[in-house]
């Protein structure tokens, strides 16, 4: 594209690549840069796998109905409070119209996944995870004549008076245009920046030194520290993310899916000090598999191994590495490195705390310990069933939550003030929504609203007006 | 190469998790990438690989044998892998379950040493070739003295008795179907103690069957799996979805089963009727051969244009001879079968009549050490993947 673009969109997942089909669509001529090369394009996208719905009868692949008030409610109670009550129920709304537009630029959706069924009612699969559904969104965007360079980080913008002026490249090519959309995620991807915001802790250890990043190695968070320097209202908590307790084998970067373990409720955790540290069968695991990154991050060298005996094989979905196989409990401890004694001590007090009951892994069940503490309070049965698995666990980032505050227009603010040409989405705005905590699918909830509303704004701002996002908008503003 | 079944069995009584150490390589990659693959899912909307997968924790070469014969390599798993090269992980299905094909084709062969011809394909196929054109371009020489003659109206039997030519064809081709009955016996036999469930009880099973067989054949009859899960199609040389190798393959098996038909037709009406060739162009197993014979012409044409296009990481590199020297044989065949159409009224029928039968017979002769082997142990594992499906999974994960 020689001429300067209407739309700058930077950044190449699912938010960014919204906002360039939306622009796009309301006549405004796109250009999208993409840090990472075509083969690792779509950031974090590329490993998500469905979207959360708000719908009040079964649509297609969702079953029952998931109302606008339990969605709130259940984002509520992971966020403990911390989001913006407005901007989640716009994005909530949104969710219940926004797939046929989605359908149209060839996302496929499809019933949820074998082990995957508490969520048929919440949640619309995505057929073939995150990675088909961004190819599909760049076959459109090429389709309808959105320029997307790839390999183009960008170092920093040009800005005057709270105005997008030019954003400038790592290579130093300074590109103009009209209005730009900022959606190139967070900074999890940015090692040192992740250990500097969880510090030092109280054992003189550097927590996020034993992160592993779930996700895309390219969101380092280059534009949104550029942002917040450059005096971008700020939301969040840095050391605030999706994290997750994942295998400890898992690559530094793009472990993805495969790398969680999905059998904490089926056994026991136990820490480095082989001692449980937390009630494992609390909730449903789909509820609680989003604290247990927190939870590792806090123990001793932020690992931990999650246990299991036989009768837990073929409960959960595999894990992609096997775990470590042994026919006494004193013969796993020795094999993942505990001190014996303490292991079975800790094993045997767990097996002796177990109450008879009936064990369902379905429903929250009475299988529960007494007198022991942390308590294991559903689905607890003795270990004692050989063969014997440990899993190691280690917290897995997911994306960060530290962000740019924004309304629902999705424009960038600065001491108060939105942006008349500047806007965000996707991560670099999520933290509005997500304070804290994780619902699955809700990324995608909040990176689908913001990247299309960022990408009208944006249009509008350049004097093109998409024709039919007005309805749908004015559905989801409306409260 | 060790036997199979003796591979599986060790595996059955070995008592250590990691099955990956009896498998052969090929068979290991299958069993490390469906790994990965069973801890993500993310493919299971697009064909029957994936919830065949899901039905099983680990993967014996069995296992192995049997997904890779469910898989079309329609490529839309290798498009939306996260796990894809350059990922470390290098996850690569549509590539790893072409290898362990070519390796069942071989290793079902009957006679078990005709497997090596699948090493050299385009030495195999050129040799039959090169036999079949020898044999006839002989025998007619022979027997009508030359390879021009006076125009015969087309009178097939006045250059080779038919008597001589039932013989022939009719021996070749009940061997080639004894080898493909021995061969997929065995692979039945292989991938039937699939150990994903409870043995099913022998009502569940009869009760299963019909249903199965039913769903098989019409999966076979529609290529749903080169569909891509969403009916779009699957991929050639990018993530963009079309239909043409669908198309392609279908006027390919059409027109492969209207020739068929023709033959039989002509056959019923020889000796049921005392009805003899040759038949009027409007006859039917004139028309049913010439509708046929010009699928098998743009069908393999096209095939054939969409392999030489597609990338290297599509399948498996080393098995393009016998591919494209199949699909080639398929089309000398329809195009010497039209050639002939058209020429049977004039004096080069004898040597178009020399030069048909010869790629015919080279056909035949390699139906069962060469491509057409996909059409067999794809069957096989269809209805085996609709069977499996109607029967209880042990597996429970997905209902927690």
């Amino acid at each position: 594209m020689a001429a300067e673009p209407d739309v700058l969109v930077i950044g190449g997942g699912n938010a960014a690549l919204c906002a360039a089909l939306m622009a796009r669509e309301a006549g405004a001529t796109v250009l999208l840069l993409e840090s990472a090369p075509h083969s690792w394009r779509g950031g974090n996208s590329m490993h998500v796998r469905n979207l959360r719905c708000m719908h009040d009868a079964p649509q297609d692949v969702l079953v029952d109905a998931y109302p606008e008030e339990e969605y709130w409610q259940d984002l509520l109670k992971v966020t403990g409070g911390l989001t913006d009550e407005r901007l989640a129920r716009l994005v909530i709304r949104h969710s219940s119209r926004c797939r046929p537009w989605m359908r149209r630029h060839g996302v496929h959706f499809q019933p949820p996944l074998s082990g995957a069924l508490h969520v048929a009612r919440t949640n619309a699969f995505f057929m073939g995870g995150g990675k088909a559904l961004v190819n599909a969104y760049y076959r459109s965007a090429d389709e309808l004549g959105v320029a997307v360079r790839y390999d183009t980080p960008v170092q920093s913008l040009e800005l005057k008076d709270g105005r997008f002026v030019a954003a400038v490249t790592e290579r130093g090519e300074r590109i103009a245009a009209k209005a730009c959309v900022l959606a190139c995620g967070g900074f999890e991807s940015n090692l040192e920046w992740q250990r500097e915001a969880w510090g030092r802790n109280e054992r003189g250890e550097w927590p996020a030194e034993n992160f592993l990043i779930r996700g895309t190695r390219f969101n380092q968070g280059v534009l949104l520290k550029f942002m917040l320097d450059a005096g971008a209202d700020a939301i969040g908590d840095p050391t605030q993310a999706h994290c997750v307790a994942i295998d400890a084998r898992a690559p530094l970067y793009d472990g993805g899916i495969c790398t969680r373990i999905d059998c904490v409720s089926l056994g026991v955790v136990v820490n480095r000090e082989a001692q449980r540290f937390y009630d494992e069968g609390e909730d449903f695991w789909p509820k609680r598999y989003a604290i247990w990154g927190r939870l590792v991050a806090q123990q001793p060298g932020q690992t931990a191994w999650s246990i299991i005996d036989r009768k837990a094989v073929g409960r959960f979905m595999p894990p992609v590495f096997p775990g470590t196989r042994a026919e006494s409990l004193e013969e796993l401890a020795q094999k993942i490195g505990l001190d014996i004694a303490t292991f079975t001590a800790t094993l045997n007090a767990y097996n002796a705390a177990c109450r008879p009951g009936t064990f369902d892994h379905t429903v929250l069940d009475n299988c529960r310990t007494e007198g022991l503490t942390p308590p294991k309070t559903h689905w607890a049965q003795p270990i004692d069933a050989p063969p014997f698995f440990a899993y190691p666990l280690k917290p897995g980032i997911t994306f960060t939550y530290l962000g740019m505050k924004t309304d629902e227009s999705a424009a960038v603010r600065f001491a108060g003030v939105p942006s008349a040409n500047l806007f965000a989405a996707g991560e670099m705005m999520a933290g509005n929504v997500l304070g804290k905590g994780y619902t699955a699918g809700v990324g995608m909830s909040i990176g689908t609203a913001f990247g299309r509303i960022a990408g009208v704004n944006a249009a509008a701002s350049a004097g093109f007006h998409h024709p039919e996002f007005k309805e749908e908008l004015a559905y989801a503003a409306a409260h | 190469m060790p036997p199979l079944t003796e591979t599986v069995e060790a595996a059955a009584c070995t008592t250590t998790p990691d099955l990956t150490s009896l498998l052969g390589k090929d068979e290991q990659e299958i069993a490390r990438v469906m790994q990965i693959c069973n801890a993500c899912r993310y493919c299971e909307g697009f064909c029957a690989v994936f919830p065949a997968m899901t039905r099983r924790l680990e993967f014996t070469a069995a296992d192995t044998h049997y997904l890779a014969n469910l898989c079309h390599n329609c490529g839309a798993c290798l498009y939306a892998c996260q796990y894809a090269p350059p990922h470390e992980f290098a996850v690569n299905v549509p590539q790893a379950m072409a290898k362990v094909r070519g390796r069942t084709y071989q290793h079902y062969a009957w006679p078990s040493t005709f497997g090596r011809l699948y090493e050299r394909q385009g030495l195999t196929i050129a040799l039959a070739l090169a036999g079949g054109l020898a044999l006839f371009l002989a025998l007619a020489a022979a027997m009508a003295g030359g390879l021009t003659d006076k125009p015969l109206a087309g009178n097939f039997y006045a250059i080779f008795p038919h008597n001589l030519l039932v013989v022939m064809f009719g021996a070749v081709f009940v061997f080639a179907v004894a080898a493909f009955v021995v061969g997929v016996v065995r692979f039945w036999r292989d991938i039937s103690p699939a150990r994903d469930a409870a043995p099913p009880g022998a009502t569940e099973l009869a009760k299963a069957r019909g249903p199965a067989a039913v769903e098989a054949v019409t999966d076979i009859a529609r290529l749903r799996y080169l569909g891509g899960g969403h009916g779009e199609g699957c991929n050639e040389d990018d993530d963009r979805f079309t239909q043409s190798r669908r198309w392609f393959h279908q006027l390919t098996m059409y027109g492969f089963l209207l020739c068929f038909a023709a033959t039989s037709v002509a056959t019923l009406y020889h000796y049921l009727l005392a009805y003899e060739a040759p038949y009027p162009w409007f006859s039917l197993p004139v028309m049913l051969g010439t509708v046929g014979g010009v699928g098998l012409l743009i069908g393999p044409a096209g095939l054939l244009w969409l392999n030489l296009h597609r990338g290297a990481e599509r399948g498996d590199a080393a098995q393009r001879p016998m591919d494209r020297g199949f699909i080639a044989l398929l089309f000398v065949v329809s195009l010497t079968g039209l050639a002939l159409l058209a020429l049977r009224d004039t004096r080069f029928m004898a040597l178009w009549l020399a030069v048909h039968l010869g790629t015919v017979m080279a056909l035949f002769l390699t139906l069962p050490y060469g491509k057409f082997a996909h059409a067999v142990f794809r069957t096989a594992a269809l209805f085996k993947y609709a069977l499996e499906k109607r029967l209880p999974n042990r597996i429970a994960v997905g209902s927690d």
